[in-house]
């Protein structure tokens, strides 16, 4: 029983979360910044598979959680919406439909990733790189230019599913599903990863001659990997469309790509505990930012010398965070985890949970 | 010499190159290479720097596609065929400068090696099927085995990078031979090695040889290990085959003798 504490612990924490959001014990700004927390941990996650345990350098993951967004968006109004005619399901079935149509927006994301893993069987590093913010536009420019879908004014009528799924049993729906999403997510990658079948992808980061000569099948290995990592921001991306109710291709763009890579950055290359940490200080972090006191009193040294500057804190912000990632990258560069997980910094905590 | 002949015509050879050349752009690296290696041999492969030997290495591994010529692994083709296909026919190699995954654990190091019979995929690792498993049992239990032969067991959860350099070859051939190959190529064993690990490395691969039923093709530039360990040594200088036979057929040959040290002429 003991070995399973930690993993009770958080089942607890969860159901805690989820009946206090259903009594109105904590608004809804406390549950959207929750929800961000989760897709944060899926985006920061996956990304970690691609860039930390392959090594491969991408940076233009908000693509596929752009293609996830749109197709579940558009499945969701069609099924559920009034935008595009009469709803297709009738609305109770809601509930079992909305988590398939998530798997739907990452299977198609997951496909989208052929876009960069088929070229990276030959290039690496910074090619790759390029490739990779290359197809970040790609994706972006598309659905700006489809006008069924409202081009660059964005798409909405997401709403309508989660309020379908609200008239079927009043609750935190989403926060529900995100929940179950990111424990998702990191049960995948964990499963994938610490099978000999996903070790061949840390094989790949080390020698990827050795790993083709000692029988990896690297090509394959690579394609299933970026599947997996695209899939799962697809699936972070639907999500983050029906919280919203409104997505804009903007809102996927390379700034989108860049907030992964910090958090991927700042967690440790490799660690999938170091990229869940990360995910959780950088969202919480860029909340706090938010708040126009707290930046004023982090400024107050300067604006006492230059009494007309009247920082805003919507632009400080981002003075702020990449100078935090400036200053974990002098210090400690190989992020706050390295490429260990938290059982391996504290082996104690090892007695307490079981996650396989 | 009769029974001998006729073992040879009965089985196949492990490895059969025919007429293997490769061009890199204007560079004949290898001209016209051929050899036939039978099961149970022990034979090496000499020459100068930039004879060519580990672009021939590099071919049989399925690296490089040759410009001409054929190559047969067990008897089966491996024109087309990418390396892991050719390390699963039953090819396994070692590298001149030592690539081993560094930040995985010895024993994961021999397991990720056996890939090619992993036999399952992504959706039986996510699932933990039955058939994941049984076969991820087996790997490991062949994997820790292998390590006890090898005397490596008790560096099992340690990372070669911290393992002393003569560790370190012999975990890289026991992960080439974690692949049970029928086949292993071994590009310059001895590299860096002192003499007495020398001494100890011929020990280690004549104990392969026999142990593991493994034919054993060699690159080397130590003529002392060459010379004991080796039945028959093929000299190639400027991708040309100049001579083969015995170590002290070899040894003596005057076209080796030019190739290594110069004509005495100039």
């Amino acid at each position: 029983m003991k070995k399973y504490s930690l993993n009770m612990l958080l089942v607890v924490f969860a159901i805690g979360l989820l009946l206090a959001a259903h009594f109105r014990m904590i608004d809804g700004y406390i549950q959207i910044v929750v929800m961000t927390i989760g897709i944060n941990i899926m985006m920061s996650t996956s990304l970690n598979l691609v860039n930390g345990n392959m090594g491969e350098f991408t940076c233009g993951h908000a693509a596929f959680m752009c293609v996830g967004a749109y197709i579940s968006s558009i499945l969701s109004v069609f099924c559920f919406g009034t935008k595009f005619g009469d709803p297709l399901l009738p609305a109770a079935s809601v509930v079992i439909v909305f988590p398939i149509i998530l798997l739907i927006g990452g299977a198609v994301a997951a496909i989208s990733s052929l876009l960069v893993s088929v070229p990276s069987f030959k290039t690496r590093d910074d090619y790759l790189a390029i490739i990779s913010i290359a197809v970040n536009y790609m994706v972006i420019s598309a659905i700006e230019n489809m006008d069924f879908v409202g081009g660059s004014r964005g798409f909405q009528g997401m709403k309508d599913t989660v309020w379908a799924m609200t008239d079927v049993l009043d609750g935190p729906w989403m926060l529900f599903w995100v929940i179950n999403f990111t424990v998702f997510a990191v049960w995948v990658i964990r499963r994938f990863i610490s099978s000999t079948y996903g070790k061949g992808v840390n094989a790949i980061r080390q020698d990827e001659v050795a790993a083709e000569i000692m029988s990896v099948n690297t090509n394959k290995i690579k394609i299933i990997n970026f599947m997996v990592a695209a899939g799962l921001a697809g699936c972070a991306g639907g999500l983050y469309a029906h919280i919203i109710g409104y997505v804009n291709p903007q809102s996927f763009n390379i700034l989108k790509s860049t907030e992964a890579l910090v958090m991927v950055y700042l967690g440790g290359m490799g660690s999938l505990s170091g990229a869940i940490i990360s995910a959780i200080i950088f969202t919480c972090l860029l909340e706090v930012l938010r708040s126009q006191a707290i930046i004023d009193a982090l400024l107050s040294p300067v604006t006492f010398i230059f009494p007309d500057w009247e920082p805003s804190a919507g632009v400080i912000k981002w003075v702020m965070i990449p100078l935090l990632l400036v200053i974990v990258m002098q210090f400690r560069s190989e992020g706050i985890m390295g490429n260990r997980e938290l059982g391996d910094v504290f082996p104690k905590l090892k007695k307490f949970y079981r996650f396989k | 010499m009769m029974a001998q002949t006729q073992i040879q015509t009965e089985s196949t050879p492990v490895l059969e190159v025919r007429d293997l050349t490769q061009r890199f752009g204007g560079l004949t690296a290898v001209n016209d290479f051929n050899v036939k290696l039978m099961p149970g041999e022990l034979s090496g492969l000499i020459g100068p720097n930039g004879a060519g030997k580990t672009t021939i290495f590099n071919l049989v591994s399925g690296f490089y596609q040759p410009t001409d010529g054929q190559i047969f692994v067990d008897g089966i083709p491996t024109a087309g065929l990418k390396p892991h296909k050719v390390t699963a026919l039953g090819a396994a190699r070692t590298f001149q400068n030592i690539r081993l995954w560094n930040d995985m654990t010895v024993l994961d190091n021999i397991r990720v090696a056996q890939h090619y019979q992993l036999g399952y995929g992504f959706f039986h690792a996510i699932v933990r099927s039955k058939r994941y498993r049984a076969r991820e049992e087996q790997v490991a239990k062949e994997a820790e085995e292998l390590l006890d032969v090898f005397d490596l067991k008790r560096h099992a959860e340690e990372l070669p990078k911290n393992l002393p350099y003569g560790t370190q070859r012999k975990l890289e051939i026991a992960r080439a031979l974690s692949s049970h190959p029928k086949l292993l190529l071994l590009d310059e064993p001895a590299a860096g090695l002192n003499s007495a690990d020398a001494k100890e490395l011929i020990r280690l691969i004549r104990w392969i040889h026999e142990t593991f039923h493994v034919t054993i093709w060699m690159i080397e530039h130590h003529m002392d290990v060459m010379m004991e360990l080796c039945t028959q040594i093929k000299v190639i200088d400027f991708g040309e085959t100049i001579a083969e036979g015995s170590a002290e057929h070899v040894r003596n040959h005057p076209a080796v003798m030019t190739a290594y040290l110069g004509d005495e002429n100039i």
